[in-house]
């Protein structure tokens, strides 16, 4: 591929799948689907634990993107979508996910999530996603509180990473390391507008800036933008990243250091991705709705 | 869970706030009745407990509907917020 055609938005899919848990003998299978506006994640329980998850780029059309999602997640395993018991759907596309038994926002999702993944002692979240970008207070159940959401800009979110991306040439993979290979932090470019910080970026190339101190200006503009919406919401220990900026250094220690507050990290060798916690969450709402449907009917037939 | 609704207008942004944890256990449903625009309904949130919501075609239009309530003059309480008992009600005016 010519470096011109080189995509260097593109993110790595990942997927998952334990031989721990045998799902034909599990009891139940539940599936949280997450079709965001530019990822899209599938997750699979098998008898109320972990099982697979699959996490691929959101297409044009939703339902493809969440039937795609599923499919990557059931790849190799034998499991087909009449082995499931119970789908929630959510994120923006969640209406649209075809099999889905009921949708569920993606705030209470990530939050249930995030709770699983790091522990009940979370209480602030921040869902940094493609186009937007959330802060969440929840309790230690991973109940939603409150929450607050940046008006609907990419600025701050994973679709303006992937336009510097491409802008400076930099695999998006890359910018978190080298966002910090400079000799001094830079100021922060503009905060408002991914289509202003984009042509900042490149005016500030033309004045002879090095593409790491670009890439570092623009994670700091991100954690700026990202800290001060944090601010009006306030933030309460443990603090927990989700998205797929979480996976970015570059911005999340950038937010660590204007908050004071360190985020929680995923133990070492932890197959979780915080891409994915919306999906897990949707997963974990689908077995407990899945239950007291069972429940509700056992006491009706118990009642005949 | 605390629920904003928002709008902006020519003199400033304002917010109407649900406190939903107050409505649970709320059979007087005396937000419905009084919001002389229709705007309030309950309905079952993500938990699955009956709560009260802005309906999704009024959260555009807060900005019109809500400004006949907008206290000015004698006019000085909100009906909305004067209704609910639990206290779940309030307005950022």
């Amino acid at each position: 591929m010519t470096e011109q055609a080189r995509e260097f938005w593109r993110w790595s899919e990942t997927a998952y799948q334990t031989d721990d848990v045998d799902w034909r003998s599990a009891g139940s299978i539940t599936v949280g689907i997450d079709v965001g506006s530019v990822s899209s994640q599938a997750v699979i329980l098998a008898g109320g634990k972990l099982y697979s998850f699959y996490s691929t780029r959101t297409g044009s059309n939703s339902p493809d993107s969440a039937k795609k999602a599923l499919s990557g997640a059931m790849d190799g395993t034998g499991m087909s979508t009449d082995d499931v018991s119970y789908v929630v759907g959510t994120g923006y596309g969640r209406v649209n996910v075809p099999f889905a038994n009921r949708a569920i926002t993606e705030i209470a999702c990530h939050a249930r999530g995030a709770n699983f993944m790091a522990g009940p002692t979370v209480r602030t979240i921040l869902d940094m996603g493609g186009q937007d970008c959330k802060v969440i207070r929840c309790d230690d159940k991973g109940k939603v509180q409150n929450f607050i959401m940046n008006d609907k800009c990419a600025a701050g979110t994973g679709r303006g990473m992937e336009v510097i991306a491409d802008t400076l040439g930099v695999p998006i993979e890359d910018i978190g390391r080298r966002s910090f290979e400079i000799d001094s932090e830079p100021e922060p470019v503009s905060n408002v507008c991914t289509v202003f910080a984009k042509s900042e970026a490149t005016a500030l190339l033309k004045a002879g800036w090095s593409v790491n101190r670009v890439l570092a200006a623009y994670c700091a503009a991100m954690a700026e933008r990202v800290s001060s919406l944090i601010d009006r919401i306030g933030i309460e220990r443990d603090f927990f990243i989700t998205g797929g900026i979480a996976k970015n250094a570059g911005v999340v220690r950038r937010i660590e250091r204007i908050t004071g507050v360190e985020a929680l990290k995923l133990p070492e060798g932890s197959n979780l991705d915080p891409q994915v916690a919306g999906a897990l969450g949707a997963a974990l709402f689908a077995h407990a709705l899945l239950k007291k449907e069972q429940k509700e009917r056992a006491a009706a037939g118990a009642d005949l | 869970m605390i629920a904003n609704y928002g709008y902006r207008d020519g003199s400033g942004e304002y917010y109407i706030t649900i406190d939903t944890d107050r409505c649970i256990g709320c059979e007087g449903r005396w937000c419905v009745a009084a919001c002389p625009q229709g705007l309030f309904a309950i309905e079952m949130d993500d938990y699955d407990d009956e709560v009260a919501m802005i309906v999704v075609p009024g959260r555009k239009l807060l900005k019109e509907k809500c400004s006949e309530c907008k206290p000015a003059g004698e006019r000085t309480f909100l009906p909305c917020t004067s209704a609910c008992l639990p206290g779940a009600l309030s307005h950022s005016w």
